[in-house]
């Protein structure tokens, strides 16, 4: 860590922010990486004053904080229930972006974002080539929910049971698309994120079938990029910027009413933290990243509040047993919880049954996932466990990283469960 | 001794792994809910069984190491800041339940136990345990017992102390001390549980603790009352009890709190109230309803402009509502929230008002006051920032005020919140020379090295 004086200093920028913590540690209740380890420096109010005592030089080990900063899923769950309106996530993302400029990315992520992840087309020939490869090593480990383990891979990913690269890409099948408003008289941009090209294509075909049933027009354009998130979480605010010009630029050329994506993350992303990491860009950019970023909705938001997809009067009885888990980035960042219960509930084939702490994070948080997977795993089971006790059949869901979370656990626990994005099921029963 | 020997040998206690000493970590435990300044732990030591408590103190003892037990850390006394260099002892992992009697309406729990866990496992057996501070998802046991902490329903169910019929304690040696029993009479000896309670730490270590349990009411009702002014009010609360109506929450807003509470909620507020009660009756179906019937003509009596009475469980929701953000909505306006709870006896909740609204005048500071006002506890809340030097100094001389204002009405320093560190040199004031230095002399007795959570509530031993 070279100058800490410096790091402080820019530490005080969040000062203002930070101070709004009255530390009185309500936060303890909903933080599930605290419910795990039971240690104060792993719940909001001790990072909140960690961060705080590193901006006034009273603790000089950065790494610490650091390390502490980085346990966490970034799920919000805080944030949602703090009496105080602290803004958390804004000050966890900039403290990590200052951190990050003082220690400097690692090697592997310089290379993975500045890389790989700016580089679109590097990025889709490598996950192609892969997905080609990993067939004679991954074995389907189960087959609800589709998680294979891979012996050879073990050290790289542990004993994950992961989601194999889908074999053909969503991009392979709609490179692109601009079809003109239906009969609802609307018109959408669509992003399917990476994890839904990459891993769950059968997500985005859903997706459309649903908007073309609803006679919505779509915008579908070449040459987006990932929405940024893995790249801030990690510190990396410049790459993020550069991912969020070549997004601006795949859809500056459409005409559009709103962005929908299925992928809860991608929608808290473009709709929330985009308009926030834009302070020193040109006005320009500025006033279309915004316009972007005020049309972006998740997309069972869209059906239900803007197409008018109604409950049933009665919920439908019989079939198979779906319950539903709130992606963090749904329910807490945007608020939306009872539209992908209600197209639950429309489907046929399918009887909806809640479960118990659907809201509670899943533990997946990205790259959280991958530097501590011992705790990610250990919230994962008690997710998995819940889902089990409600009966159900298949746990439906809004976000990608979920889905892979939930596929993990469930294959880990024993399978028998099948795991799908709630536009699936709905698309289904269309 | 070197903190890295004193570790190993805590080590041997309570396993690797369960002793932090690391800059980050240590610093972790320097703070509480208070706002005071920070104080850094030498180690942090957390016990995973009730029994490693006794060896533990032992050794802080034969140390002269002190010792402050943490819970959840919420106390809004100071209560948990640790002595500089010594060690923070977490009862966090000390959270069993483990025994809930349904036949004799006990409940026996591991002092680390989350209050509200408890509540909701208690009501899973058709059973009532009322104690309800407003921390109580994350407050513990423990911290409840030591802090003597009170809730909504004090008024009729009582405040922690009443719920508490034994308790096994570890003293100063670390040897085992037992007090209470399961019976509903026990006059077996000292009055120990009792000492404990409000203790804070200074005079025992808890392990296991005993807690009576009653059966839920069968019935409730709930309304808000709107008043042009404090002075309605508050005679409307003198006169309900007076008239023997025992609601079990009778609480009182004021209309700068009515007025942050609508700014931040939209509620739809009466924010030209000079106050409001919220009241809940409870008790057998027809008691409720003639209950609340006399509430209402009491409050329409002594003034109030309107009542208005949930019909539905979503209407009650929503009147509880507006309580329940009296503190969020008063954290969120300014940086600062000093929360303090001076109590008076209950005919002189108008006097103390109106001393409140001298002292936010005198100092030029925002004071918000909303509270239990049917135990007289009052939470006279200042919004400030502490980053402000000027600002702050004024912010503490209306606190020493206030402590004035409510020891003339014969009033408390504190209905709930504990002294801690943040009222001790007030003791004398409220009590006497002697009643401090009997105190003293029970603390040296007890605690001869004054290993036991130091300088809180009585000072420096
Ligand atoms: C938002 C908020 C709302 C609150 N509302 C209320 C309220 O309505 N009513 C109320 O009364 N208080 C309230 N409080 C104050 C606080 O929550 C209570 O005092 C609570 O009882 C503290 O519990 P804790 O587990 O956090 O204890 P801590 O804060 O960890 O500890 C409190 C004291 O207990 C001692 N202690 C803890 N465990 C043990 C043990 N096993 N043996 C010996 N000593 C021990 C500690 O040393 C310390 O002195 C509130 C606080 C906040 C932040
Ligand atoms: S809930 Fe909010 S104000 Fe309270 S300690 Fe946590 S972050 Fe701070
Ligand atoms: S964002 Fe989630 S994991 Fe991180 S501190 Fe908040 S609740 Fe805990
Ligand atoms: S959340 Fe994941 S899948 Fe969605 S855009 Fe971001 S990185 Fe890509």
């Amino acid at each position: 860590m070279e100058d800490l004086k410096q790091l402080a200093q820019n530490l005080m920028e969040l000062d203002d922010q930070m101070v709004a913590c009255m530390k009185c540690g309500m936060c303890q209740a909903v933080c599930p990486v605290f419910a795990e380890t039971m240690q104060e420096a792993d719940v909001t109010r001790g990072k909140i004053a960690l961060l705080e005592k590193l901006a006034h030089e009273m603790v000089k080990d950065a790494d610490q904080v650091n390390d502490k900063l980085n346990r966490c899923l970034l799920c919000g769950s805080c944030a949602a229930n703090c009496p105080s309106g602290v803004k958390i996530m804004d000050i966890f993302m900039k403290a990590r972006v200052i951190v990050t400029q003082f220690k400097g990315l690692s090697a592997t992520k310089k290379m993975i974002f500045k890389g790989l992840l700016t580089r679109p087309k590097l990025f889709n020939t490598l996950t192609e080539m892969s997905a080609k490869f990993q067939g004679p090593f991954a074995k389907i480990a189960d087959q609800a929910s589709g998680a294979a383990s891979c012996a050879m891979l073990n050290p790289l990913l542990g004993e994950r049971h992961f989601m194999p690269l889908a074999k053909k890409p969503f991009r392979k099948d709609y490179p692109q698309l601009d079809t003109p408003r239906g009969k609802s008289g609307l018109k959408v941009a669509f992003y399917p994120g990476c994890v839904v090209d990459k891993m769950f294509p059968n997500v985005g075909h859903a997706a459309i079938k649903i908007l073309e049933h609803h006679g919505v027009g779509i915008f579908l354009p070449k040459g987006q990029a990932c929405c940024g998130i893995p790249t801030l979480a990690s510190g990396d605010q410049d790459t993020m910027v550069s991912l969020m010009k070549q997004n601006i630029k795949a859809f500056e050329n459409g005409t559009f009413d709103y962005l929908v994506t299925p992928c809860a993350t991608c929608t808290a992303t473009l709709h929330e933290t985009w308009p926030k990491m834009i302070d020193n860009e040109d006005p320009v950019f500025v006033e279309k990243v915004k316009d972007l970023a005020a049309k972006t909705m998740d997309i069972n938001a869209f059906l239900v509040d803007i197409v008018g997809v109604k409950a049933p009067a009665e919920p439908k009885k019989g079939g198979k047993v779906v319950t539903y888990h709130d992606p963090c980035h749904l329910s807490k960042s945007l608020g939306v919880a009872a539209q992908p219960r209600t197209l639950l509930k429309l489907s046929d084939n399918v009887e909806f049954k809640e479960m118990n702490e659907a809201n509670r994070c899943c533990g997946c948080g990205g790259s959280f996932n991958l530097y501590h997977y011992d705790l990610s795993k250990s919230i994962g089971e008690r997710k998995a466990g819940n889902v089990r006790d409600a009966g159900a059949d298949i746990a439906a869901t809004g976000c990608p990283a979920c889905m892979m979370q939930l596929g993990d656990m469930l294959s880990q626990t024993g399978g028998g469960v099948e795991v799908k994005h709630v536009l699936e099921i709905y698309a289904d029963s269309l | 001794m070197s903190n890295a020997k004193l570790a190993k040998d805590f080590e041997k206690i309570v396993g690797a792994g369960n002793v932090m000493h690391e800059e980050a970590d240590l610093h972790a435990y320097s703070y509480d809910s208070a706002v005071l300044d920070p104080q850094v732990p030498a180690l942090v030591i957390k016990p995973t069984t009730t029994e490693q408590l006794g060896p533990v103190t032992a050794l802080c003892n034969e140390h002269g190491l002190p010792m402050t037990v943490r819970g959840a850390g919420t106390n809004l006394s100071g209560g948990t800041i640790p002595h500089p260099g010594g060690v923070v002892v977490l009862t966090n992992g000390l959270n069993k339940i483990l025994e809930i009697n349904e036949e004799d309406l006990y409940a026996v729990v591991e002092p680390g136990v989350v209050t509200a866990q408890f509540a909701a496992q208690v009501a899973s057996k058709g059973l009532f345990y009322p104690p309800d501070p407003g921390s109580q998802a994350v407050s513990t046991i423990g911290g409840n017992v030591a802090e003597n902490a009170g809730g909504l329903r004090g008024l009729k169910y009582g405040v922690t102390k009443d719920y508490v019929m034994g308790m096994d304690f570890y003293d100063a040696h670390g040897d085992l001390i037992k007090s209470g029993s399961r019976t509903v009479k026990c006059v077996t000896g000292y009055n120990l549980a009792g000492l404990m309670v409000a203790s804070e730490g200074t005079l025992g270590v808890f392990s296991n603790i005993i807690l009576k349990l009653v059966p839920p009411p069968k019935a409730s009702k709930a309304m808000m009352a709107i008043f042009p002014n404090v002075q309605t009010a508050s005679e409307t609360v003198a006169a309900i009890i007076a008239n023997h109506i025992v609601p079990c929450t009778l609480e009182f807003l004021d209309n700068s709190v009515i007025r942050y509470v609508e700014d931040f909620t939209k509620a739809g507020l009466p924010t030209d109230a000079g106050a409001i009660l919220l009241i809940e009756v409870d008790g057998h179906q027809a008691e409720v309803i003639e209950d609340a019937q006399k509430v209402v003509d009491i409050c329409t009596k002594c003034g109030a402009k309107e009542v208005k009475m949930a019909e539905t469980a979503e209407e009650r929701e929503a009147l509880w509502f507006a309580r329940r953000n009296a503190l969020p909505s008063l954290a969120r306006a300014k940086p600062t929230t000093v929360l303090e709870d001076a109590t008076v006896p209950r005919s002189q909740i108008p006097a103390m008002m109106e001393g409140l609204d001298k002292i936010a005048k005198k100092y030029k500071l925002d004071i918000g006051t909303f509270g239990h006002a049917g135990d007289g506890n009052l939470h006279p809340t200042i919004l400030c920032d502490n980053r402000d030097k000027e600002e702050f100094h004024r912010v503490e001389e209306a606190v020493d005020e206030i402590f004035d204002v409510a020891l003339s009405l014969k009033g408390t320093l504190s209905g709930e919140h504990g002294i801690g560190m943040a009222k001790s040199k007030w003791m004398e004031k409220e009590t006497s020379k002697a009643t401090l230095e009997y105190s003293l002399k029970m603390k040296r007795a007890i605690d001869p090295k004054g290993i036991l959570n130091p300088t809180k509530i009585i000072g420096d031993v």
